[in-house]
């Protein structure tokens, strides 16, 4: 059995070590909100924090996050209006919106860490998240929102 | 409208099976104060007695749930099919909440006869009978308030969500109607001709709306086919057949019987099922899995290098003749006589979906009926094809709509659910069925690759007087419907052909495209901007191509080709955006592209014009694109907000298939087998993009392919401004480019 807790509540895998972090999330606990794109952290769809760093739950076994904190996109904030989700909206980036979980994680890493990224800094720092819609340019225009407007 | 013949060339098979007593159409009704949707939906999964059509529920205290008849992939129909009833219901926006409706007959989109999104007709087909039924929903309110007041119906009229009784000065909100009103026996009959709103009094149409959908797929919330749980459900995955046509001689499945949390291993046609009690058991037990697959299908000698090469070959081969697609005066005649003849050819290959979501469906079959969780395109056809696979009635099976991730065409075939059914029945429990994305794409539905050939004829001074385009490849439609389906519509296989005409430069008077086709051995789908995708491309650069022989101005020639008013302000438009004429800075150059798009084009169509500025590492081949802009005209726009994310994405997904995009096989198998290899255009590589929307009269026309066709020509045109190189093979990678550079 391994502990960790996931949007600040206790969470246990009965799952073998070595199961990939994504599956128990959205199987075992049914955090659904975090997706599976493509297995072999090529997409970023899956994207979730742990202890804050972005990680692709679809590469990382479920033992690394042994008494860690996992956060999904159903912890980023307890009400949904997390700045980048405020924004997300304002800019109305989602079409199919499969992919965004992944990004609104990935994208929320980088503010954490840098208030006011310059737009190269956001290209950089979300180059390895696809989205099939091509809603890339909303992206960053939602991030530089969240960024202004905190 | 849209004419019996040409919607019959859509019209697939589910029209002709018996559903349900599909053939009563459309008919409108509302429930009140029934308790909601879920009234709505009871009294409408009661059937045709009542023949109650419950688009709309209108609630006591106000809240108004109108239904959403088409699935929701990404292209906005969930906020903007609502948004047209509630504008003839005269509905507050603010109040209206929007539900993903039942599939059922009453839903189904007037054109195919099922509840269906392809070919991005799901707003022309479903604009008037949503008009009809919010203008039915609003009579009954009015009809109720002058009954209860003592005034005339006609004294009477509405504000949104209230209606107003001028000569007294007496108002009345719609939930408070609600709580008094009764269904009426008979519904009111609409005349669509006296009983609708004036464009000029539209409220809601016309104005940018927000998605209904953006918070829910912002906070994790939304609901996708994968998302689906049902109580004692096993997990699957499945592996198909390499090669179309084939499936597995044997398995190891005994060994993988045996590994941790396997439930079972499912023989299936067409492939091999791993059961297990969880994914991540199914997936990793699914790599042991060994399968012998059936040999000596057509598909195994697929090589697709080698194939292209016989594709040019039959192309140039006049003997090899086409299936005519569209003629216009005597094309061939004209190019006989013609005082010189151009020739250009154009190759575009294969291309993946690559939709975000893996495909997916999870079952439960029970003897007393069927449920189906799935994201799909084709809810109908869905409830069809897993009856037929059962065989038992299709009244038996019930799909639940869910989200896509992703459609483009790949989800518009069902064999997911019919698969998730299959193997649900084997295990006897529920069974969700994922595919790993190798295994999606190793047997992906793909655009199939084409060559084409393109003979101009013109005049002594410069006129184009006839015009060839021979198509190479496949058949599309047999595969996504049945066997026989295009020779059934009038033979033209309307998925690979479209765009093969040229309605627009009607002064090009002698014009005939022809399918020349290839033995079917892919497996093949509709893909966003179906053929259109490559047509255009062909066509826009031999255009290209000719102006330049002409030393004609590029947009200036396209416009020596029109007196379309519609087409001739699209150019004119992007001309203006994209200071077309004017200096550029060093090392970039523009490319200019024009497209019609529809499969009812020329009589309903929608139109594009657009202009690439892009910048070329000589080294090492990378195409950048700094700037797009386009000018796009779709008749009368519904959602203008939702216009403008649709032109955005395809315009991406245009310039994501012309510079990166390839599926390759050797020996029948897809050589690529994830994203690193499949590659898809990426943030870094995006231009900044610039559309206007060209408002125009009704029907809205098709906008969710619009941005595709123009994108590859663009760039190539914008290449050989730069260059004086063509590029004529999509999609344009390094190596392409580099040879073209040295060429």
């Amino acid at each position: 059995m391994i502990q960790f807790t996931v949007n600040g509540e206790d969470a246990r895998s009965e799952q073998p070590p070595d199961t990939p972090l994504l599956w128990v999330i959205r199987d075992e606990l049914g955090y659904t909100g975090t997706k599976y794109g493509c297995g072999a952290a090529q997409c970023g769809a899956c994207t979730v924090h742990v202890d804050g760093q972005p990680v692709r739950a679809c590469v990382t076994p479920v033992s690394a996050a042994r008494g860690r904190k996992v956060t999904t996109i159903e912890g980023l904030s307890a009400t949904g209006d997390h700045p980048l989700q405020r924004a997300w909206i304002a800019e109305q980036v989602p079409q199919c919106g499969y992919c965004q979980s992944g990004q609104i994680m990935q994208a929320a890493a980088l503010l954490a860490k840098n208030k006011r990224p310059t737009r190269a800094q956001i290209v950089q720092h979300m180059n390895g998240n696809l989205c099939r819609c091509g809603t890339y340019n909303r992206i960053v225009r939602a991030i530089e929102r969240a960024a202004q407007e905190g | 409208m849209v004419e019996r013949d040409e919607a019959r060339l859509l019209d697939f098979n589910v029209s002709r099976r018996a559903f349900l007593g599909a053939s009563a159409g459309l008919t409108f009704a509302i429930t009140l104060g029934l308790g909601g949707a879920g009234g709505a939906r009871k009294a409408h999964a009661a059937g045709g007695a009542h023949a109650l059509n419950a688009y709309v529920s209108i609630e006591p205290n106000g809240t108004i749930r109108i239904q959403a008849p088409a699935p929701e992939m990404g292209q906005g129909v969930m906020t903007g099919l609502p948004l047209i009833v509630a504008e003839e219901l005269d509905a507050d926006w603010s109040r209206v909440v929007v539900e993903q409706s039942p599939i059922a007959p009453a839903y189904h989109h007037p054109i195919f006869k099922a509840q269906y999104v392809v070919a991005s007709i799901s707003t022309l087909g479903y604009f008037m009978p949503l008009r009809v039924a919010g203008a039915q929903a609003r009579r009954v309110l009015i009809d109720a308030v002058a009954e209860k007041w003592g005034v005339p119906a006609a004294e009477l009229a509405t504000e949104p969500s209230t209606v107003v009784h001028a000569a007294s000065g007496r108002k009345i909100s719609y939930g408070e109607v609600a709580a008094f009103a009764k269904p009426p026996a008979h519904p009111p009959k609409i005349d669509p001709a006296k009983d609708l709103k004036p464009g000029d009094r539209f409220r809601l149409i016309g104005r940018p709306v927000e998605r209904v959908d953006v918070v829910a797929k912002s906070t994790g919330r939304a609901a996708y086919g994968i998302d689906a749980r049902v109580p004692g459900m096993a997990y699957a995955t499945l592996v198909r057949a390499p090669v179309r046509g084939s499936g597995p001689m044997s398995a190891n499945a005994d060994a993988v019987r045996k590994l941790p949390g396997v439930v079972d291993v499912v023989m299936l046609g067409h492939g091999v099922a791993v059961v297990a009690d969880t994914f991540a058991a199914a997936l990793k037990a699914r790599r042991q899995l060994k399968v012998e697959w059936k040999k000596g299908l057509p598909g195994d000698a697929i090589d697709t290098d080698r194939d292209l090469e016989k594709y040019l070959a039959d192309g140039r081969d006049m003997k090899h003749t086409g299936v005519v697609f569209h003629s216009a005066g005597d094309a061939a005649g004209a190019i006989k006589g013609a005082a010189r003849v151009m020739v250009g050819e154009y190759l575009s290959d294969h291309v993946y979906h690559a939709q975000m979501e893996p495909m997916n469906s999870t079952a439960s079959v029970r003897p007393d009926g069927v449920d189906i969780w799935v994201g799909t395109q084709a809810p109908t056809r869905t409830t069809l094809d897993v009856a037929a696979a059962l065989g038992i009635g299709a009244d038996k099976v019930h799909v639940h709509q869910h989200f896509l991730g992703g459609g483009f065409g790949r989800r518009a075939t069902v064999e997911a659910s019919v698969d998730a059914a299959l193997i649900a029945k084997a295990v006897g429990r529920p069974v969700k069925l994922v595919l790993s994305r190798e295994d999606d794409l190793a047997a992906g539905t793909f655009r199939p690759m084409t060559t084409q050939r393109i003979e101009a004829g013109l005049d002594a001074s410069g006129r184009i007087v006839g015009w060839r385009q021979r198509v190479v490849g496949e058949l599309v439609g047999d595969f996504v419907y049945q066997p026989g389906y295009v020779e059934k519509s009038k033979n033209r296989d309307v998925i690979f052909m479209s765009g093969a005409m040229l309605p627009y430069y009607e002064k090009v008077a002698n014009v005939q495209s022809e399918h020349v086709r290839e033995p079917e051995r892919t497996r093949v789908a509709a893909w966003r901007g179906i053929g259109s995708g490559y047509t255009k491309f062909a066509i826009e650069s031999m255009i290209d191509e000719i102006a330049h022989a002409q030393k004609a101005d590029p947009l200036a020639y396209r416009l020596s080709l029109t007196d379309h008013p519609r087409a001739r302000r699209v150019l004119e438009k992007v001309a203006e955006m994209s200071g077309w004429g004017k200096q550029r800075a060093s090392g970039t150059a523009l490319g200019l592209a024009f497209a019609e798009y529809g499969l009812f084009a020329p009589k309903i169509g929608s139109l594009v014009a657009a202009v690439a500025e892009i910048s070329v590492d000589r080294r090492s081949g990378r195409i950048r694109v700094h700037n797009y802009w386009a000018a796009a005209d779709a008749g009368l726009v519904v959602n203008p907000a939702g216009f403008q994310a649709q032109m955005e994405s395809a315009i991406v997904w245009g310039l994501s298939s012309a510079l990166k995009e390839q599926v390759t096989m050797t020996n029948g198998v897809v050589q690529q087998s994830n994203f690193h290899e499949y590659n898809i255009l990426r943030m870094s590589e995006v231009p900044a993009i610039h559309v206007e929307i060209l408002r125009g009269p009704p029907p809205p026309t098709m906008v969710g392919e619009l941005g595709v066709p123009s994108a590859a020509p663009a760039i190539a045109n914008a290449f050989f401004a730069l260059t004086g190189k063509r590029l004529r093979h999509v999609p344009f990678t390094p190596a392409r480019v580099q040879a073209a550079l040295k060429a």
